[in-house]
């Protein structure tokens, strides 16, 4: 790891021996933004932020949710048009607001949510948009020639006649960066140098959806990209990742660029506090304490309408007092677990015990049974957001006795809950209407601690009553910042020490060792058997969530509930 | 440009937009008076008069909005559990249908009085019938959609004429009272089936107490009941109402039930209090109408009332600005049109900030 980061730099700051740029003299960076400005009515999103990203650079741009990534980078792209500033490419001014001449410029984004036609070839998708609409015949065999070209250029191995949608994600990347750096400048005027190719490639969040090995693959990627004199911004809240690539880190905080300092003189600490703008806690862990077993799931099956196991056989046991979570790349099941588990799904065959009882596959026996249930999608699953906040408090349990009598919601009681829920919480943004405060305008962060609220808090008149026997958590902390995500960990540590069992369903791996007990990891709806996290390396859990699992670990899962901690 | 949604609506603009809106209307109507060659003042002048300015006026306009005030609860109601139910003009003649059907004078029950049970028995009963009508006609659609999938909007539209052909069966048949010397009309409801009138020499009945009682009724279940909290909540956002653990199928077809049996109603409460009989124009688009006051209204039951009277006066009262101006009726179907519409584009305005790209809030 360490390794590949040193030549990264090493190659980085090596004078760049490039074809790109020629002509102009060294000086000029790439990219030089001058006070840039952007007002979204009250607030401000971008603050006077200047930046400049040298040539054959990478320069990390770090920041909260809310921090003024994604305006900047719409700003820079031409999505948005700059309240005030300007910026720079390659000495040229870009015009404001237009997308059309960031792309001539040869400014080329790698989108977090892939921007690409599943229906459509690798070829066709990265031709898509690239071409005049006047000319009768598309160029093809020219658009081969030059995807062809550029993958080999930088090591990013396709097949352009592939059909998209049949690519794993790592694969569907690829073609997405090949996108990004074919279609700058594609439609520039031709001078005498020909194309000038895209020569700043933005990345959004790159490494979120992949894999170790994917991730590893990518830097590599990233690295020959460097080497050919591309400069690169790297967005991303990942510290580790930051520090590795990068030769500069940028770090926006409210708008306003707090920091930007050369990666050797920082450290993970420092930066996270720079995010933050506060030292950020870290939750605190107590020695595994497994108790008893609460809930299994034996044999479970599950497939969709077209026959396809979403479920293989998966064994599962979560026991009291302990964190156990499923980690694995996103789509290899994880939804089918997470829906059996909240009582949305039924199974195909096999079976869901708590304390050995069979469960009814509804929500509401889940419920009444102490399952607490933390959906992976606040904003439609977990909340209305049309309905005031007290009503979502008193969502999953109206219909007892504390909050309604004979048909008819108490609503001074409710009320009172929610009072006390946002007050033990401390969700934020309700200072102006209280508990009537539509949901929706809540933010992500206080959306997820009413959340937790309303399933961590037993009922009014059952304060004696202990944590919920479980808690299921589906990426409890997706898209959350810094400082909210040390919440909800601390809030699942803590009712883990008073007897809760925690399942955490999750795709991040600094999460799921920062936080779990025990690990089992998910591939194409087969679970391996759960280890203690000491029992797991960073290689070993890549291999594993690649589906590199061996028939020996698999039949271990087969008593998957047999080998408690 | 492109549409935001705003965080929270101010107080003004929740009362500005809806007045713009009735503002607009006016603007709308007044040019088209003009385009007929009519004079402004003079047209606005005898809408207003024929539909409010007036003792007779007043019990017009009243009359007019019972059954609309009735249609909409039932739009609202169903509108509100995100069930788009486009049939109350066909639960409504199923309703009337019914409570002929069960208070009527029936020429081979009874020797031709209907059927012999007292009025306090019957009365409940025909009531119940009628909404039971209108209940079971929208159950069909509300299973096929929560079921299967099946387009509400279409399957409950359709049945409004499948319903008016079989009452219209009816009335040429077993139901024809043999007195009418050959028009298409029902046996007439027994006299204590009918409802009282209100105010001496008018058409005003006591059905409207009877709306303004339901309207009151569906206010208090929306707002304060568990049944109301989870029609809202299935209505606002149905993946997390299941997810939560209510019953989606099942409140919606409690709420299916309820708006037809409130449309229902609306029929049974038309015959009784007007005619006395049925017949195939009774409904001059009552069930229609029903939606553009539900709309009006913004869903509230309560607010439901006032949309309807407004809607109710318009009508009424164009009939009178007609007469003295000599313009068509049909402006006043424009007028409630245009009101529809500007009021949804008034609360798009409410709750949405238009966006045009890279001009907003320049400084």
């Amino acid at each position: 790891m360490a390794r590949s980061a040193s030549r990264l730099t090493t190659a980085s700051r090596r004078p760049a021996a490039n074809r790109l740029q020629t002509a102009l003299p060294a000086e000029v960076p790439a990219l030089r933004l001058s006070g840039i400005c952007k007002r979204f009515g009250e607030l401000l999103a971008n603050d006077d932020i200047s930046l400049e990203l040298g040539r054959g650079e990478v320069l990390a741009l770090l920041g909260e949710n809310g921090a003024g990534k994604s305006t900047l980078v719409s700003i820079l792209f031409g999505h948005y048009r700059a309240d005030a500033g300007q910026i720079d490419v390659f000495g040229t001014p870009l015009p404001p607001g237009n997308a059309r001449a960031a792309l001539n410029a040869g400014i080329g984004m790698v989108h977090q949510h892939f921007m690409l036609a599943d229906n459509l070839s690798v070829l066709d998708n990265v031709m898509l948009g690239s071409e005049p609409l006047w000319q009768p015949f598309s160029r093809r065999d020219a658009a081969r020639r030059r995807l062809l070209d550029m993958a080999d250029r930088f090591g990013l191995e396709v097949n352009p006649n592939a059909r998209v949608g049949s690519l794993s994600v790592g694969e569907r990347q690829r073609v997405e960066i090949l996108k990004a750096l074919l279609t700058g400048g594609a439609c520039a005027p031709r001078g005498a140098s020909g194309r000038p190719g895209t020569r700043v490639l933005i990345l959004d969040e790159p490494t979120s959806v992949l894999t170790p090995d994917e991730v590893e693959s990518l830097f590599v990627t990233l690295q020959r990209m460097v080497a050919q004199g591309l400069s690169l911004i790297f967005i991303s809240h990942k510290l580790d990742e930051v520090l590795r690539v990068s030769d500069r880190i940028a770090v926006l905080r409210g708008g306003r660029l707090v920091a930007c300092i050369p990666k050797g003189q920082t450290d993970k600490a420092r930066l996270a506090e720079l995010m933050v703008g506060r030292e950020v806690a870290v939750p605190r862990r107590r020695p595994s304490r497994a108790g008893r077993l609460v809930c299994e799931l034996r044999a479970a099956r599950l497939h969709d309408a077209e026959g396809r196991r979403l479920l293989d056989d998966v064994d599962l046991g979560m026991f009291a007092g302990e964190v156990l979570a499923i980690a694995g790349v996103s789509g290899n099941g994880q939804q089918a677990l997470a829906d059996v588990l909240f009582g949305l799904r039924s199974l195909d065959a096999g079976r869901m015990l708590m304390d050995g009882i069979d469960m009814p596959p509804r929500p509401a026996a889940r419920v009444a049974a102490g399952v607490a249930r933390i959906p992976e999608d606040r904003h439609s699953v977990g909340v209305v957001g049309d309905l005031p906040l007290w009503e979502n408090a008193i969502l999953e349990r109206y219909r007892s006795r504390s909050f309604s009598r004979w048909g008819w919601v108490r609503r001074g009681a409710a009320q009172a809950h929610a009072k006390a829920l946002v007050e033990a919480f401390d969700v934020r943004g309700t200072e102006a209407q209280g508990v009537a405060t539509p949901t929706r305008s809540l933010s992500g962060g206080n959306m997820q601690k009413l959340i937790l609220a309303r399933v961590l808090t037993p009922e009014p008149g059952q304060h004696g009553a202990a944590a919920p026997k479980l808690i299921i958590a589906d990426q409890p902390t997706w898209g959350l910042d810094i400082g909210a995500v040390a919440n909800v960990h601390q809030r699942l540590l803590d009712a883990c020490a008073q007897g809760s069992a925690v399942l955490l369903i999750c795709e991040d791996l600094d999460e799921i060792f920062a936080i779990a007990d025990r690990i089992a990891v998910m591939h194409r709806g087969r679970l391996s058997a759960a280890r203690p996290r000491a029992a797991w390396s960073l290689p070993e859990i890549g291999l594993a969530m690649a589906g590199g699992l061996t028939e020996a670990v698999l039949a271990h899962s087969a008593r998957g509930v047999g080998d408690a901690p | 440009m492109h549409l935001e949604q705003r965080a929270r609506i101010s107080r003004p603009l929740q009362w500005a937009a809806p007045l713009l809106a009735v503002a607009f209307t006016l603007l709308v109507a007044a040019g088209l008076v003009a385009g007929a060659g009519a004079p402004i003042g003079q047209a606005c002048a005898s809408l207003l008069q024929g539909g409010f300015g007036s003792r007779f006026a007043w019990t017009e306009t009243l009359t007019r909005a019972t059954p609309l005030i009735l249609t909409g609860l039932a739009v609202a109601v169903s509108f509100r559990a995100r069930l788009f139910n486009i049939g109350a003009e066909g639960q409504l003649y199923a309703g009337a249908l019914a409570a002929v059907a069960v208070g009527g004078q029936h020429a081979g029950v009874n020797e031709g009085a209907g059927f012999a049970l007292s009025a306090w028995l019957l009365f409940p009963l025909m009531m119940l019938a009628a909404a039971a009508a209108g209940a079971l006609l929208l159950l069909g659609p509300a299973i096929l959609k929560s079921r299967l999938g099946v387009d509400e909007v279409v399957t409950t539209l359709l049945l409004n004429f499948i319903v008016l052909l079989l009452v219209s069966l009816m009335l040429d048949g077993p139901m024809k009272d043999p007195a009418a010397m050959g028009w298409p009309q029902s046996v007439e409801l027994q006299s204590t089936m009918q409802l009282g009138k209100l105010v001496d020499r008018s058409r005003l009945h006591s059905g409207l107490l009877w709306a303004v009682f339901c309207s009151g009724l569906c206010w208090l279940l929306m707002q304060r009941t568990t049944l109301g909290f989870e029609i809202r909540a299935v209505g606002a956002n149905a993946q997390a109402a299941r997810f939560a653990g209510i019953a989606v199928m099942r409140t919606t077809i409690t709420a299916a039930l309820l708006s037809g049996a409130l449309a229902g109603l609306a029929g049974a409460i038309e015959v009784a209090g007007r005619s006395g009989y049925l017949t195939l124009d009774m409904s001059p688009g009552y069930g229609y109408t029903g939606i553009v006051i539900a709309m009006l209204a913004a869903l509230n039951p309560l607010v439901v009332v006032a949309a309807a009277i407004f809607v109710a006066g318009v009508l009424v009262g164009a009939d009178d600005m007609s007469r003295v101006v000599n313009v068509p009726t049909y402006i006043a179907d424009v007028i409630v049109a245009v009101a529809l519409l500007s009021m949804l584009v008034a609360s798009v305005f409410a709750r949405y900030r238009f966006v045009f790209r890279g001009l907003r809030h320049a400084r």
